[in-house]
């Protein structure tokens, strides 16, 4: 433990580098996440399409359960044969955007499935068009809980993020190897509680960001 | 003017909901769809703004077919407004009623204007509640809220299907006189679904009753109380119908309007004589600017050493308007126990009197003659 602090007092740069490098990941494949994610979790709602969001959240929840590992490797070979660059960065990314899928897609989804059809219904019979519906409608009462969904990709990427480093990536994974290899414990120390504080401030500041995105007239009420 | 012409809806499972239903509703009446569930009312409602598609027929708004129109504008034209009521509760009452301004484009301050506007006729204090949420309102404000909003940009003709179904029986009463008050100054077309042969009654010009998906009978609530067409429409308005047409008039075409009273500070010998001539035991009491203050019965006027009426007089809180429905007044006349009922214009002016007698004779006269209205 003693040493794992000496060393950060002596390389603060590396572990700055580290932590960057991880946030960076976790950034573009997160932005990549919820676009792809909101995207295709309104696509899914649609009428006549309920067939197919049973089978798009199927797939994403054998997704979640292909080990990192053999994910991260086999994007490794994928990529490869198509002759892209298979190792580093883009792996780690698209790796990352496949683990972060469900919890927004599903948010999405459900969100807005529990709109309450009454209120469809009324927009619907003032006039509101299929695209008013959604924007005036679905989707503000679905924001709360499609941020939610977005809260826990982000903290699950954070850790799964560490694994990126097997596959030549940056970020607080490369301590953590560094240190298995070497039996060097307070590297697997620095790596392992960064990602732990990494994710409870990055928590910390989502449910806050989810509050104030929360429409005011949810937040009210007499029940 | 609505008109349906052979109106029909089959479901691609082959349902035959609405079979070929043709009547016309006139400019400024209020049309209730009545019948059991399944009849199809809903249904035959909803093909009028098309949220569900006709299949076969027509169906005439102001002459014109109403599937020349654009869905979305016709729906913006018609008022609409449903028992769950499905007010936005991310938007505050005053952006749920300008939700069809909104979409017509209307400018934020006349939106605004009218969504007072429109509060204030659904007897909602505007600066209280424009900014509030529907979560914070009760059942029946939000019913309110509902109606205002179906009103946002005064269309000619509004849709209601069951708008006051999820409201207590206590409020749904008062919420009914209220919205017909309503319906007086605004004059709007109106298709008013329910099953409920009460609030048909009371709030219908006309009723069409419909069973199966065909309209069994299409006409005032007297006729259809009074003349029913055959077997379904007696078995549905009931074996009390003569009761039920309590809720049709009103007890101004009841009352007795000339009658003797006493004034306060008249002599009680000259007002026994005057009961004892007229043959009455019960006589109103009125002021000097015939305003209506209590009653005196014969038995306060015998013996005693009472000098005038003001002595004896018993003070009587129980009347009634003389615009309020027949069986108001009855249900006052009973839990009062007063066999004479007086009867007041604003004011509380004495305008005369309500007796059993001649409510007794009125509905016999119109089971008699099928209906008064």
């Amino acid at each position: 433990m003693l040493e794992a602090w000496e060393f950060i007092l002596r390389r603060p740069e590396l572990l700055a580098e580290w932590v960057l490098a991880h946030l960076w990941i976790i950034f573009v494949a997160i932005i990549i996440a919820v676009i792809l994610g909101v995207f295709l979790g309104i696509f899914i709602t649609g009428k006549g399409r309920e067939q197919i969001a049973d089978s798009v959240l199927y797939l994403a929840e054998i997704a979640m359960t292909i080990p990192s590992l053999a994910l991260f490797g086999l994007l490794m070979l994928l990529l490869g044969s198509m002759g892209l660059k298979s190792i580093g960065f883009l792996p780690a990314v698209i790796a990352l955007v496949v683990y972060g899928q469900l919890p927004i897609l599903r948010n999405t989804y459900t969100a807005i499935r529990a709109v309450d059809p009454a209120m469809v219904e009324a927009g619907r019979g003032m006039g509101m068009t299929e695209r008013q519906i959604l924007f005036k409608i679905e989707l503000p009462l679905a924001v709360p809980v499609i941020m939610a969904g977005i809260r826990t990709s982000i903290v699950l990427l954070i850790g799964i993020a560490t694994i990126a480093a097997f596959i030549g990536a940056s970020g607080l994974g490369v301590p953590i190897f560094r240190g298995i290899r070497n039996a060097r414990m307070d590297l697997i120390l620095i790596g392992g509680i960064s990602v732990s504080i990494l994710a409870l401030i990055i928590d910390g500041l989502m449910a806050l960001v989810e509050r104030r995105i929360t429409p005011k007239g949810l937040k009210v009420g007499r029940q | 003017m609505i008109k349906l012409e052979k109106v029909t809806k089959v479901y691609a499972d082959g349902t035959k909901a609405v079979d070929e239903m043709s009547f016309e509703v006139d400019q400024g009446e209020l049309c209730v769809f009545l019948g059991p569930s399944g009849c199809g009312k809903t249904t035959t409602m909803k093909m009028i703004n098309r949220l569900i598609p006709i299949t076969g027929g027509n169906i005439y708004i102001d002459g014109v077919d109403n599937t020349k129109i654009n869905a979305s504008e016709l729906r913006r034209n018609i008022g609409y407004a449903i028992q769950e009521i499905g007010l936005f509760t991310h938007m505050t009452v005053g952006q749920n009623i300008e939700t069809v301004p909104v979409l017509k484009g209307w400018s934020k301050s006349r939106r605004r204007e009218r969504a007072e506007e429109l509060l204030e006729l659904v007897r909602m204090k505007p600066s209280e509640f424009i900014d509030k949420y529907p979560n914070e309102l009760s059942g029946g404000q939000r019913q309110r809220v509902g109606v205002a909003r179906a009103l946002g940009t005064d269309p000619p003709i509004l849709l209601m299907d069951e708008p006051f179904g999820a409201i207590d029986p206590i409020n749904r009463v008062e919420l009914q006189s209220e919205f017909l008050k309503i319906q007086q100054k605004i004059k709007k077309t109106i298709i008013f679904v329910t099953h409920d042969i009460y609030e048909a009654i009371k709030m219908g010009d006309r009723i069409a009753l419909m069973k199966d998906g065909k309209l069994v009978q299409y006409d005032t609530p007297a006729n259809l109380l009074y003349r029913p067409k055959d077997e379904f429409v007696e078995g549905f308005v009931g074996a009390d119908r003569a009761l039920k047409g309590l809720q049709l008039l009103r007890v101004k075409e009841v009352m007795t309007g000339t009658y003797a009273t006493a004034k306060m500070g008249e002599k009680t010998e000259v007002v026994r004589e005057r009961m004892e001539k007229e043959g009455i035991d019960w006589l109103p009491v009125v002021d000097n600017s015939g305003r209506f203050t209590g009653g005196v019965s014969i038995s306060d006027l015998t013996g005693g050493r009472a000098k005038t009426v003001k002595d004896v007089i018993t003070p009587s809180e129980a009347k009634s308007d003389i615009n309020a429905v027949l069986n108001e007044a009855l249900s006052l006349m009973l839990s009062s126990g007063l066999k004479t009922l007086p009867i007041v214009v604003e004011d509380n002016r004495l305008a005369g009197i309500l007796t059993f007698d001649a409510i007794q004779e009125t509905l016999h006269e119109a089971v008699k003659t099928g209906g008064t209205k």
